[in-house]
């Protein structure tokens, strides 16, 4: 039999979905199968055309770093240079530059866990440098004894450690716009990362304050330079709220909230607050800025979403993705991230033919609470014009919903919690660009940007 | 008698998650490392104002006042008369929120009058957050309030009178989170 003949029959056999999406144990196979389809992509296929050495240079039997003593050790450990790509990409306001946000490279990153230098920023007014030996944090209120807590003294607390993400509220906001965004993917959906946070329950020093029993809410604080506040309820305070000290296993980095930040798993990122500083126990909201005039939903009705904290559940395909080129037909990984503030990820669907059919992908374990979760497919693609896409459920049964869904279930205007599915077309070159369902209703296609609007 | 079973199906669930918190707590009993703060210093730490008012200093402000700091301090970013520039439309809208392009002002779309106050002392200037006196915040809250017609051109803001400003979009929010607590 010919290879072609081999690779026919494999794929027919292996085929789950439309369009060549194939079994997700295929990787797993060993032997004839695996061997026998064109060689799975690397990311070298996969990438943004790069400027390449000639070949005529490299002989990768000899080579010069095998020929002299390496570099010495490191105090603290750098990227390789030749990762210099994968870096966040900054936006911020014209006239302040604290004001702004930065992405997380989504679609150059493997795995779960967001290495600390890549986790998204969302500042108002900069970052704070903050000496700890000078930080304070003050639990006052609707309690029976206010106190202070030095950050020597946090960390002889008892500690907890959890991986969760955190995605800002306004993640993705540019899916609201009437044309479909043309930038990498973690470009306009980074503003979500995810990692080990380890610090005191907050239960712990609330039981120490001790609440009084008017005690409803929680306005937290930060020790910046916009002196950000938000209200979150009692309920999830003392459910799993916890005071983060560590990132990753190092202290928290300044640009995430050093020397304490308040996690609150799942709900939407504003409420994380950075540089944590005050905590006040009241019996209401205070109705600040940021969770009344920001970080609410104009619906099309004109009425507006308020207090809507947990982030809903979403995925991505992050390889391949927007920019990203396919240099030749043949076996690819289709691989993402799926995530939901309300639990578990249940399961994962991936269409490689805009939705007729889906197929179900590979979860990479473990799966957890309130994190970013992993998954992956491979996929046949035949160099015929393709669109691919993933569609998440988790454990509440909640599913996805397409972008028509949900704009005509909450109009355009809402600017946060955007969650809908992400369509990526492969054109027959290979080139992968972001698209919009076809059916929509688009009279025009005037619009006014809204994805750089960070004030 | 099924009333009965349901009781005590609830006592016993009662009872467990009692349990079950009393261990939770148990385990993770902290040091008890706080130290005691009087309200003198709880004052000047704490400069949250709700919208009943709680919170406001002493002091107060008048539009004319609030237009000459304005000038000076705000129209930078925020635009003249407040119609926004490299910073948030303050004021002026002329599209309704449930228009195509609707435009969310203070007096628009925020729900409370405090806010601006709150937010104002907290965080503006952007150049130098803190610094404007408890006199010139409520100058500046003034203006913006007159600029958006909610207060006349005489008005002066003090901690009695901000409070009082009705605001036209204060039952324009769906509250999500009491609507899931709720289900």
């Amino acid at each position: 039999m010919t290879k072609d003949r081999v690779n026919d029959q494999v794929l027919e056999e292996n085929q789950v979905a439309g369009n060549g999406l194939l079994d997700r144990r295929l990787f797993l196979k060993k032997g004839l199968q695996f061997g026998a389809i064109t060689t799975l992509a690397t990311s070298t296929t996969l990438a943004t055309a790069k400027s390449e050495t000639p070949k005529t240079e490299i002989n990768p039997a000899d080579l010069p770093w095998m020929k002299t003593p390496g570099e010495p050790f490191s105090i603290y450990g750098m990227p390789s240079k030749h990762e210099d790509d994968v870096v966040r990409y900054p936006s911020p306001n014209q006239v302040v530059p604290g004001n702004g946000v930065s992405w997380t490279p989504l679609h150059k990153m493997e795995g779960t866990i967001t290495p600390n230098g890549l986790h998204y920023e969302r500042h108002h007014n900069g970052v704070p440098q903050i000496d700890p030996k000078k930080h304070r944090l003050l639990i006052h209120g609707l309690v029976k004894n206010d106190l202070t807590f030095s950050i020597d003294d946090l960390l002889r607390y008892p500690m907890q450690s959890k991986i969760c993400f955190i995605e800002c509220g306004g993640n993705s906001n540019a899916g609201w716009n009437k044309l479909p965004a043309q930038a990498e993917a973690g470009y306009f959906n980074g503003m979500v990362s995810c990692s080990e946070w380890t610090g005191v329950p907050l239960s712990v020093l609330l039981d120490e304050v001790g609440l009084r029993k008017k005690a409803k809410w929680i306005i937290a604080e930060g020790a910046d330079a916009f002196a950000m506040q938000m209200s979150i309820p009692i309920e999830k305070a003392l459910d799993d709220a916890f005071l983060a000290l560590y990132q990753n296993g190092e202290r928290i980095r300044p640009e995430n909230g050093y020397p304490l930040r308040l996690i609150v798993p799942g709900w939407e990122g504003v409420l994380n607050v950075k540089w944590l500083r005050r905590l006040k126990v009241t019996n209401r909201p205070v109705m600040a800025r940021n969770e009344t005039s920001k970080y609410t939903e104009l619906q099309a009705s004109g009425k507006a979403r308020i207090f809507t904290f947990p982030i809903e559940a979403k995925s991505l395909i992050t390889s391949p993705s927007a920019h990203m080129l396919l240099k030749e037909k043949g076996l690819y990984q289709i691989t993402g991230l799926a995530w939901s503030g309300r639990g578990k990820v249940s399961k994962v669907e991936v269409s490689a033919d805009a939705g007729k059919t889906w197929a179900e992908a590979e979860l990479q374990e473990p799966v957890l609470d309130r994190s970013l979760t992993r998954f992956r497919l491979p996929w046949h693609w035949n160099g015929k014009q393709s669109v691919i896409m993933s569609r998440v459920t988790d454990e509440t049964g909640y599913e996805q919903p397409e972008r028509n869904k949900l704009v005509k279930e909450r109009g355009r205007k809402g600017f946060f919690h955007y969650n809908a599915i992400t369509r990526w077309q492969v054109d027959t070159d290979g080139f992968v660009s972001h698209v919009y369902e076809k059916d929509e209703t688009q009279k025009d296609n005037s619009d006014i940007s809204i994805d750089s609007d960070w004030d | 008698m099924k009333k009965m079973k349901h009781k005590k199906i609830i006592l016993i669930s009662v009872l467990i998650a009692i349990g079950i918190d009393f261990l939770y707590a148990e385990s993770m009993q902290g040091p008890d490392l706080g130290h005691a703060i009087t309200p003198e210093e709880i004052a000047k730490w704490d400069i949250s104002v709700f919208p009943d008012g709680e919170g406001l200093p002493k002091g107060e402000g008048s539009v004319a006042q609030g237009e000459k700091i304005y000038q000076q301090k705000c129209i930078a970013c925020h635009g003249e008369n407040g119609l926004g520039s490299t910073a948030d439309q303050l004021a002026g809208a002329q599209m309704s929120l449930d228009s195509e392009y609707p435009e969310q002002t203070i007096g628009s779309y925020w729900p409370y009058a405090t806010t601006v106050f709150d937010v104002v002392r907290r965080s503006m200037p952007m150049t130098a957050p803190g610094s404007l006196s408890n006199d010139e915040v409520y100058s500046v809250t003034a203006y913006l309030l007159y600029l958006n017609h909610l207060i006349g051109k005489d008005d002066v803001m003090n901690a009695s009178t901000l409070p009082k400003v009705v605001m036209p979009n204060v039952d324009g929010f769906i509250n999500i989170y009491e609507e899931e607590q709720s289900k």
